[in-house]
């Protein structure tokens, strides 16, 4: 099983490294979203119950996340094709177990979206961040937990459809929002109780306000929701759980045809 | 053609073995209790129009679907209950190449070698040996994007027989293919197979494809119509036919059988003679009938009148040119 993951982790990564428009687009688009959207609030943004936080600080761990995303979703929505013209449909009749295929497939997106996250994790001092060892240490699980989650939530979007137009729809309608309502964008505090709780129902909610107590540490980040640290990261692992689970399950039902 | 292959091939029970298949979609019946088995070592085709239920039967050959009942067996192993040892024993060449246009060759295979568990001190070896076999030895780090839609094919072809199966399913692999690819792939396909003693179950809508196999099997609507080699079944229609072909079939052979008193099979829009001298009747044909005929022909049966005449229809696929 080590060697079958181990082949699968490898091949994502080499696909991945001979695909130049992934690689910039997966770090390029938060980044431009980072500096449009954080320029362009620059003025307007105010913290909630006051506190002096500018928007590109702000939505700092916003974009790690959002990269997370990404980098995800680029890495999943080939299996929509995979499934029909690439090696993948040559895996499902092979003598391996399911649960090999999706850590495997998993290794590598993961791999790849910690590997971006990092990247734009080297720009935090630019906005007067400077993590320490513990919160570095926080980044980096609250980062896996996430894009373990998102890969495996696309993983099992992607087998269920056979069009990637189809993944689109959903990550605009799901994926997307998710990330709009997960924190990163604003506050809870400022919004509607309504909006607030379907922000606390998000479970992306819990791993973007970990990645932000991690750029703090060990002061207290700005809008952490009163949340400890270690109960938003713990939430955020079990959200990935759940979904990794959910990717085994769906992939091991016997029938792959989307009926 | 394909040479006979050595008797020492054919063991003693069948590579395949399908007893009462059924399979339904909804409503939909794919297969409608297909019994049929296919000899250790013979290239064995499944002939049939889209729908006709060969994909269906390929997934729960490859244990991708469980029959709703009867069973399907590889080497006496039961697809549904032991899909492990099934999958061991099976390589399988989808329409599509199962190969990742971004890597080349050789990383295609070692992927492939990890996941059919060939030992990894023996994959390089196994997967050099097989490029070799299949003239593919130059192109070997080129990636798979680059190639030709003949050499991608040969390529997966190179993939299916990695860790030699004892049965390759190749669910109509010269899909896209121009005429001298396809030859190429077939005569690839015999020499592998003549040296490994593959079972080779290929299922074709290409009449000239089922010419080239030991056995071939006419599956319409979920349901086996005819099974022989391709020369018995041509043999199931005489030595020589009188073929008319007709805007409207059915009211020509009425005029036949009415006037002259000839039996007439409708085959489609076609109109068999039955009769021992067939030329000698195109005459009085004519005359009776002339104004319905588009075209007359005498000529020696082929596998397509074998599949008009066994399936009712004239088939919606053409005869590839080789």
């Amino acid at each position: 099983m080590y060697r079958v993951v181990r082949a699968l982790w490898q091949r994502e990564i080499q696909k991945f490294l001979r695909d130049r428009a992934r690689i910039v687009g997966a770090l390029v688009q938060p980044l431009a979203f980072w500096v449009l959207l954080g320029l362009g609030f620059y003025d307007s943004f105010q913290m909630p119950g006051g506190g002096d936080v500018s928007y590109l600080e702000y939505l700092f761990p916003g974009i790690v996340a959002l990269i997370l995303l990404f980098t995800a979703i680029f890495s999943t929505i080939y299996i929509v094709e995979e499934r029909q013209t690439g090696l993948l449909q040559a895996a499902l009749v092979a003598p391996v177990s399911r649960l090999s295929i999706v850590l495997g497939n998993l290794a590598g997106g993961v791999t790849l979206a910690l590997a971006e996250a990092l990247l734009f994790l080297l720009l935090a001092p630019l906005v007067g961040l400077t993590p320490s060892v513990v919160g570095l240490l926080v980044i980096v699980l609250a980062s896996v937990s996430m894009a373990t989650a998102f890969t495996a939530l696309g993983f099992t979007i992607a087998w269920r459809l056979d069009t990637t137009r189809g993944f689109h729809a959903i990550m605009n309608l799901v994926l997307l929002p998710m990330w709009i309502l997960s924190g990163a964008f604003f506050p809870p505090e400022g919004v509607p109780m309504a909006v607030r709780w379907v922000m606390y129902l998000n479970p992306a909610f819990y791993g973007v306000a970990a990645l932000r107590d991690g750029l703090y540490l060990p002061d207290a980040a700005p809008s952490a929701a009163g949340l400890p640290t270690s109960l938003a990261l713990g939430l955020s692992v079990a959200f990935a759980a759940a979904m990794v689970g959910l990717a085994v399950w769906t992939v091991q039902r016997r029938s792959t045809v989307a009926a | 053609m394909i040479q006979p292959r050595p008797a020492a091939d054919r063991s003693a029970y069948p590579a395949f073995e399908a007893t009462d298949l059924v399979y339904r979609y909804g409503d939909h019946t794919a297969l409608d209790g297909l019994t049929f088995s296919v000899p250790a070592g013979s290239t064995f085709g499944l002939l049939g129009p889209n729908g006709s239920g060969k994909t269906t039967l390929f997934r729960i050959v490859s244990t991708l679907l469980r029959p709703l009942s009867g069973t399907a067996a590889v080497h006496q192993h039961d697809c549904a209950n032991q899909p492990g040892d099934v999958r061991r024993m099976l390589g399988v060449i989808f329409q599509q190449p199962a190969l990742d246009a971004e890597l080349s060759i050789t990383e295609n295979l070692r992927v492939h070698a990890a996941l059919v568990g060939i030992p990894r001190d023996e994959a390089d070896g196994r997967i050099h040996a097989i490029l070799d076999q299949f003239d593919l030895v130059s192109r070997a780090n080129d990636r798979v994007k680059t190639l030709s839609g003949g050499l991608a094919r040969r390529a997966d072809l190179a993939r299916g027989f990695l860790h030699r199966p004892k049965l390759l399913l190749l669910d109509e692999p010269t899909t896209g293919l121009d005429p001298i690819a396809r030859r190429d792939l077939w005569d690839a396909l015999a020499r592998l197979q003549r040296l490994e003693g593959t079972t080779l179950l290929i299922a074709t809508h290409l009449m000239d494809e089922a010419e080239r196999c030991d056995d071939v099997l006419i599956l319409d609507r979920g349901r086996a119509v005819a099974q022989g080699s391709p020369e018995s079944l041509r043999a199931t229609l005489g030595t020589e036919a009188l073929w008319l072909d007709s805007d409207d079939a059915e009211t020509l052979a009425d005029l036949l059988t009415d006037r002259l008193g000839l039996t007439a099979h409708v085959l489609g829009r076609r109109v068999l003679v039955d009769h021992d001298d067939p030329a000698s009747m195109i005459s009085r044909i004519y005359e009776a009938a002339g104004e319905r005929i588009v075209s007359a022909t005498v000529r020696r049966p082929t596998l397509e009148d074998v599949f008009v005449a066994r399936t009712g229809e004239r088939p919606a696929f053409s005869v590839a040119a080789f």
